[in-house]
């Protein structure tokens, strides 16, 4: 494409077929301990 | 739902519900609002789009480069990556109301500090309450709960907190000890962590972390002055001078990965920017410093007025990362990682951070609250080690806490990255965990915005 570059994500509602397994990180559990960030988790089936 | 933003000379579009991240230039950039209402109002024929787009003569370009730039976002929403639906509702309803299983503990091994930290939420160790050492017999038994209320699930996480965790170092060891004998007759994997202000830290320990510790956190604010003001100790002297040359051994022992120095800005360090950028320089790859969350009374809680100058922090800080990441001196800063390929998917992304549910925290004599941050709080007294969970009434509060339960979310971009944001901040400032933050919510959109940044900019090299 001439005047849009898509940058590679992973497709949320596709996701919403094989998701929820909850193997992932708490997200409390890393670095944080007073917010809550969980675009930066990765899926644990992913890795 | 689009979000659409310039940052560092990028324009960039978010299509919220398919996850799609799109770099465009001015002219479909422009072009966007105008057609939004058009497709999502069901009118998708190309003739018709590119005359509605021309007739509104908003658009200063080719009339050529309009028609051309018309078909390629039309192309995008037939490939479901633009204006895509919101599809989610219904799913992540049924999702919350399943039966849940505990996956991760925050231990409270201490309730007792050898800082005197100014901004400590649980109050130099004491959470409201007595100081206390947990006992090996309570860990124990705070890992048996685990162990019988996880389910199916194989990979359980336990972070060894306080206060300040050093100081109960051997029970440290005993529940580690003790929980890899359990992996095998349960079919259990074990990820521990541990958060330290690394007064004792010392060659034993870091031997022992290095082996057993999945994650350690190491806690710093940054510039000397900074970090010496807010985290003392009891006397008054300040702790910085003491903890850099053992948290810099910490990081390349573990070959800079697997750990973060992790700090905490306020209204004294409103350039944390800085403070970022000195841990950088100290050398340490893995940096996270996050706003205070304190009483607005207090001198260094973060103001309204502070907001735009913050805003401002994490635009420099990314411009300069950048500029670190081309020159082969990177680093990483917890709040601007994103996984945008293999990120979470959608249920995690709306379910949060499963505090209450998921995820509790147990206090020294074991009793059992929904997370760290409401130790201390007897509302939420969940129960304890010995019963297990008392009042489900509580958790099924927590439960029902999800991006749609929340009205100011779920108009919100940035929805399916913070989900919901943190439920005792929403508690503390609006009075309900489904209540939400909203000084924190400016500062994080901010932070997703920048990493989406980053990854553009990224993109291109």
């Amino acid at each position: 494409m001439k005047h849009i570059k898509t940058l590679t994500t992973r497709d949320l509602k596709e996701s919403m077929k094989k998701g929820g397994c909850g193997e992932c990180q708490t997200s409390c559990q890393s670095a944080c301990k007073t917010s809550c960030t969980v675009g930066n988790q990765s899926c644990e089936k992913m890795k | 739902m689009i979000h659409q933003y310039k940052n560092n000379g990028y324009n960039i579009v978010m299509d919220v519900n398919s996850g799609s991240v799109h770099v465009v230039d001015d002219i479909v950039y422009d072009m966007i609002p105008l057609v939004e209402p058009l497709v999502t109002g069901g009118v998708k024929d190309a003739d018709t789009v590119k005359a509605a787009v021309l007739a509104c003569g908003n658009l200063r370009y080719e009339e050529k480069d309009i028609l051309e730039a018309v078909d390629e976002v039309l192309e995008l929403e037939k490939a479901g990556v633009l204006f895509a639906e919101d599809v989610y509702e219904n799913a992540i309803t049924d999702f919350k109301s399943r039966k849940t299983v505990v996956k991760a503990l925050c231990l409270h091994i201490a309730h007792d500090c050898n800082l005197a930290c100014k901004y400590c939420f649980a109050e130099e160790g004491e959470y409201h309450g007595r100081r206390a050492l947990m006992s090996f017999e309570v860990g124990k038994k705070a890992l048996d709960f685990l162990v019988a209320n996880s389910g199916s699930r194989i990979n359980l996480e336990v972070d060894f907190f306080g206060g300040e965790p050093l100081m109960n170092w051997q029970v440290v060891k005993d529940l580690v000890a003790y929980g890899r004998s359990l992996e095998e007759p349960h079919h259990k994997k074990f990820r521990f962590t541990l958060t330290t202000n690394g007064v004792l830290l010392n060659d034993e320990i870091m031997e022992f972390a290095n082996k057993e510790m999945a994650n350690i956190v190491l806690s710093i604010d940054g510039r000397k002055e900074v970090h010496d003001r807010m985290r003392p100790f009891r006397n008054g002297s300040g702790s910085y001078d003491l903890i850099i040359p053992k948290f810099q051994k910490v990081a390349e022992s573990r070959d800079q990965m697997n750990y973060y120095v992790r700090g905490t800005y306020t209204h004294n360090n409103l350039d944390f920017s800085k403070d970022v950028l000195h841990l950088a320089d100290l050398g340490f790859k893995q940096i996270s410093v996050e706003p205070v969350v304190a009483e607005p009374s207090e001198e260094y809680a973060l103001r309204e007025e502070d907001i735009p100058q913050l805003l401002e922090e994490y635009d420099k800080l990314a411009v300069e990362m950048l500029k670190r990441q081309k020159e082969g001196n990177g680093f990483n800063f917890f709040h601007f990682m994103i996984d945008l390929k293999g990120g979470p998917c959608v249920y995690k992304r709306l379910s949060g951070c499963g505090s209450g549910t998921e995820y509790l925290a147990v206090t020294p004599w074991g009793d059992l609250y929904p997370c760290h941050q409401f130790v201390g709080n007897e509302k939420f007294l969940l129960g304890n080690v010995d019963e297990g969970i008392v009042k489900t009434d509580i958790v099924d509060e927590f439960k029902s806490c999800n991006v749609y339960a929340k009205d100011k979310c779920k108009t919100c971009f940035a929805k399916l990255y913070c989900s919901g944001g943190c439920a005792a901040n929403a508690y503390n400032f609006s009075g309900s965990v489904n209540g939400v933050y909203d000084a924190g919510c400016e500062l994080q959109k901010k932070r997703i915005e920048c990493a989406i940044m980053i990854k553009a900019a990224m993109a291109e090299e």
